[in-house]
């Protein structure tokens, strides 16, 4: 076993943390959060498998880098919609809620 | 209860993702990727193979991924608040800052310059340039600078989209010459892909400092269809 | 030529969006219509050269796979391409009438239906795992700004709620991307399967395939895990809402689609085709029996998206351990099932927005009387609701008439029960909105007749989806274009 490898367990883990707080929680800053932390255990493993097999590898390094932009444009958005949401609702959460936002979702 | 499933959920595919990390680990098949792109440097036009990859091998990646950028900030633009962008609450007068910033802009600006430049043979990129040109800007919005260029009108729809727009027509003026979509014409790989990079890295900053700035929303909604105003 | 044809395919929506992004709504409006009429070109005449020549593998920048990114221009690819061709123009030129040009927000409709364009023919051409999930992100997130532009909280929440349920769908199929990598050492579908054929049992990427679907049933809003699409497909404007059903939720289906084609015979197992099959099968069930139940108009036309997305999913199970023939049999299937869907849920709801801007109203009761003003829209949606009961000479018809046969053929009869529930079950919600528009005793008076062009524009997508049926063979056709290596 390669130290690689134990990246790319770190970052099955690191995805599985993730996965839970984006079905446990229920705060929208914390989901986004927790997407983050799936984001970044994908991109663990996947450097740290294609490093176990092939050693310094330019192709997943390369992925990872156009995945961490992905991700921040999607994180950008997803804070807009939320700032938006807050503003217009004072919610932090999905859950419909006693505002007049009621009756059309 | 709920936390109980979950968990159990959550310890479930931790172990199936690990086992599969396990056999993949233990019987890889196939080629050898990293081979072929060594291979292949000579004719990328820079040294380093992230950036081959990036702006050359894969740039149709790279390409669409631009666009989901410009995608974000023009819904963040679509939320922002049109008359000012001026946020009382983000005005800061303390002396300190504006000190450091006279000292830290020019610096920052040298410093994603610089990175600009060393993508071509060691880590960096346009991406990482326009982050820190866009940490730039965040420090002068915190410190106060106005930057009406950021209002949501003409000009910062050209910033957003001007290095999408170059990178487009870099890839399609090859191909009109008969040449593959994306492809350099021979020789021109090194010139065209600094030219790329620099453009894109004043979009990248542009984004991301709209989506920072833009941030303030307006008031104004549509009502959902079959309601009236 | 085929390499001119390629490269205005792949440009023009991209140019388009960033000229777009420029201009204000009306400029955008008929710079979009010339946009529109050089893509259905682009797309048109490449199915000519292909159907002269044959089907090529694109190596963009001149660089082969695996190093490079190629696109598979084939039979399949081609059809969706034109497909969306005809429903995005339809949707475009819908929603350049629909939208109110006033409100400062909607000269950004014009960018991102473009970029929506862009990613769909990305996934359509991809064969790179990774360039999919690139053009998949670049779909969420138009899509995803499409619903919340200028939106109320109703519309905010149902965005967010959309855009949470594709990001997590989407980073499971990028981390099953990643492991596909560390076993295949490659990121290009064809060579995958070369691999996955020479080397059989590769557990591991077994599980990673399966993950990867996941992923992607997600984000096709799978039974059970459909439920942030009734109200993000209900909420937003009903040309946008016509393209999230018609087009979006058929992008991640067609990337399982195609995983699944070229790996599952060495990497699938039965109890994944048969549970995708089970999960399909409940979902057109529930999906169906929601929709009658809806108060809200386009929220039975959404619950009916689920449903219809169902029989989708008898792919697996009908293309898993079969002969060549039946295989065939389910592909051809689902690809009418695609089109035929995508004709008539864009027309139902287009007609709907018709519907709601002549009443003012989205609720399902308040339609009483109007069938008394004889709208146009109510005769579209009814037509397209028969292509959804599965009524010959449908598409729909044609659709599960050869997914019957391949169930039969295959000895699994239990999808036929579903075929035929599921047909029942439609027709019940399609009737119930009847019903209520021909309830006598209403106190609807007034009545406002929108422009001519938007009762067209549904009218003509309604009346295609009808006629699908009959032309159902040289429709195959394109899809069976041949296919040659290179190229």
């Amino acid at each position: 076993m390669s130290v690689h490898l134990l990246y790319a367990f770190a970052g099955a883990g690191v995805f599985t943390i993730g996965l839970f707080g984006m079905v446990f929680m229920v705060h929208l800053l914390r989901k986004l959060l927790a997407f983050n932390l799936m984001g970044s255990g994908t991109f663990l493993v996947l450097v740290g498998l294609a490093q176990h097999r092939n050693g310094v590898d330019p192709v997943p390094q390369a992925l990872v880098l156009t995945g961490i932009v992905v991700a921040i444009a999607a994180t950008a958005l997803a804070l807009v919609l939320i700032r938006r949401y807050f503003h217009l609702t004072g919610q932090v959460t999905l859950e419909p809620g006693s505002r007049d936002d009621e009756g059309h979702s | 209860m709920r936390l109980a499933a979950v968990l159990v959920l959550c310890a479930v595919f931790a172990m199936a993702l690990v086992g599969t990390v396990w056999q993949i680990a233990g019987q890889p098949v196939g080629g050898t990727l990293p081979e072929t792109v060594a291979d292949a440097m000579a004719d990328s036009g820079v040294d380093h193979p992230v950036t081959a990859v990036l702006l050359n091998f894969r740039s149709y990646d790279t390409l669409l991924e631009i666009g989901v950028l410009v995608i974000a900030a023009i819904a963040g633009i679509s939320m922002a608040r049109l008359p000012s962008l001026e946020d009382p609450e983000l005005r800061t007068h303390d002396s300190l800052l504006h000190a450091l910033q006279r000292w830290f802009l020019p610096l920052m600006w040298l410093v994603a310059g610089y990175l600009l430049w060393a993508g071509a043979v060691q880590p960096g990129g346009a991406f990482q340039a326009g982050a820190v040109l866009a940490g730039t800007g965040v420090l002068m919005r915190l410190g106060g600078m106005p930057m009406n260029f950021l209002q949501p009108r003409l000009l910062l729809r050209v910033g957003l989209a001007l290095g999408f727009a170059v990178f487009l027509l870099v890839a399609v003026v090859s191909a009109a010459g008969g040449d593959a979509f994306l492809a350099y014409p021979e020789g021109m790989a090194k010139p065209l892909i600094l030219l790329i990079e620099i453009f894109l890295t004043l979009s990248i900053a542009m984004v991301l400092l709209s989506l920072f700035v833009a941030a303030p929303v307006n008031d104004a909604r549509e009502p959902a269809e079959g309601e009236s105003e | 030529m085929m390499s001119w044809l390629m490269a205005g395919l792949l440009f023009t929506p991209l140019a388009w969006a960033v000229v777009s992004l420029l201009v204000g709504f009306r400029t955008g409006r008929w710079l979009s219509w010339v946009g529109m009429v050089l893509q259905v070109g682009a797309s048109v005449a490449l199915w000519f050269a292909v159907a002269r020549e044959s089907g090529f593998y694109y190596a963009l920048g001149g660089w082969q796979a695996p190093l490079g990114i190629e696109l598979q221009v084939d039979g399949l690819a081609l059809t969706f391409v034109l497909l969306t061709a005809a429903v995005a123009s339809a949707c475009g030129l819908h929603a350049g009438v629909y939208l109110d040009p006033d409100k400062p927000w909607q000269r950004y409709f014009w960018p991102l239906f473009w970029f929506l364009w862009a990613g769909l023919n990305a996934v359509w051409l991809g064969a790179d795992l990774f360039n999919l999930y690139v053009g998949l992100e670049l779909i969420t997130l138009s899509a995803v700004g499409l619903v919340a532009l200028g939106g109320d909280a109703g519309a905010l929440r149902a965005s967010l709620r959309y855009l949470l349920a594709a990001l997590v769908g989407s980073m499971a199929y990028l981390l099953g991307v990643a492991l596909m990598y560390g076993q295949f050492g490659t990121l290009s579908l064809a060579g995958m399967s070369h691999l996955a054929q020479e080397y059989p049992g590769l557990e591991g990427a077994g599980l990673a395939m399966a993950l990867m679907m996941t992923g992607l049933a997600l984000k096709t809003a799978l039974f059970p895990l459909h439920g942030w699409l009734p109200p993000a497909h209900g909420i937003a404007r009903s040309p946008v809402s016509a393209l999230l059903s018609a087009l979006v939720v058929k992008a991640s289906f067609f990337i399982a689609a195609r995983l699944w084609l070229e790996l599952g015979p060495n990497l699938g197992t039965l109890a994944l085709a048969q549970l995708a099959g089970v999960l399909g099968a409940l979902a057109v069930l529930w999906g169906s029996w929601l929709a009658c139940l809806q108060p809200q108009l386009k929220q039975v036309v959404a619950y009916s998206s689920v449903a219809q997305i169902g029989y989708l999913f008898l792919l697996f199970p009908l293309t898993w351990g079969v002969t060549e023939a039946v295989s065939q049999q389910a592909q051809q299937g689902m690809t009418l099932q695609v089109i035929s869907h995508a004709l008539a849920k864009a027309a139902m709801f287009l007609a709907a927005g018709n519907l709601i801007l002549s009443t003012g109203s989205n609720r399902v009761s308040d339609l009483a009387g109007v069938s008394r003003f004889l709208p146009f829209s109510l005769f579209s949606f009814g037509l397209a609701g028969v292509s959804l009961m599965s009524l010959p000479p449908t598409g729909g018809f044609a659709a599960k008439w050869l997914l019957l046969q391949a169930s039969l053929n295959s000895g699994q009869w239990w999808w036929t029960l579903v075929l035929l529930a599921g047909g029942l079950l439609s027709a019940a919600y399609v009737f119930r909105i009847y019903r209520a528009s021909f309830v006598e005793h209403s106190e609807l008076d007034q009545f406002y007749h929108p422009p001519r062009r938007l009762e067209a524009i549904p009218m003509m997508l309604a009346l295609m989806s009808l006629g699908l049926g009959l032309v159902a063979e040289p429709l195959l056709s394109v899809m069976a274009l041949p296919f040659g290596e290179g190229g």
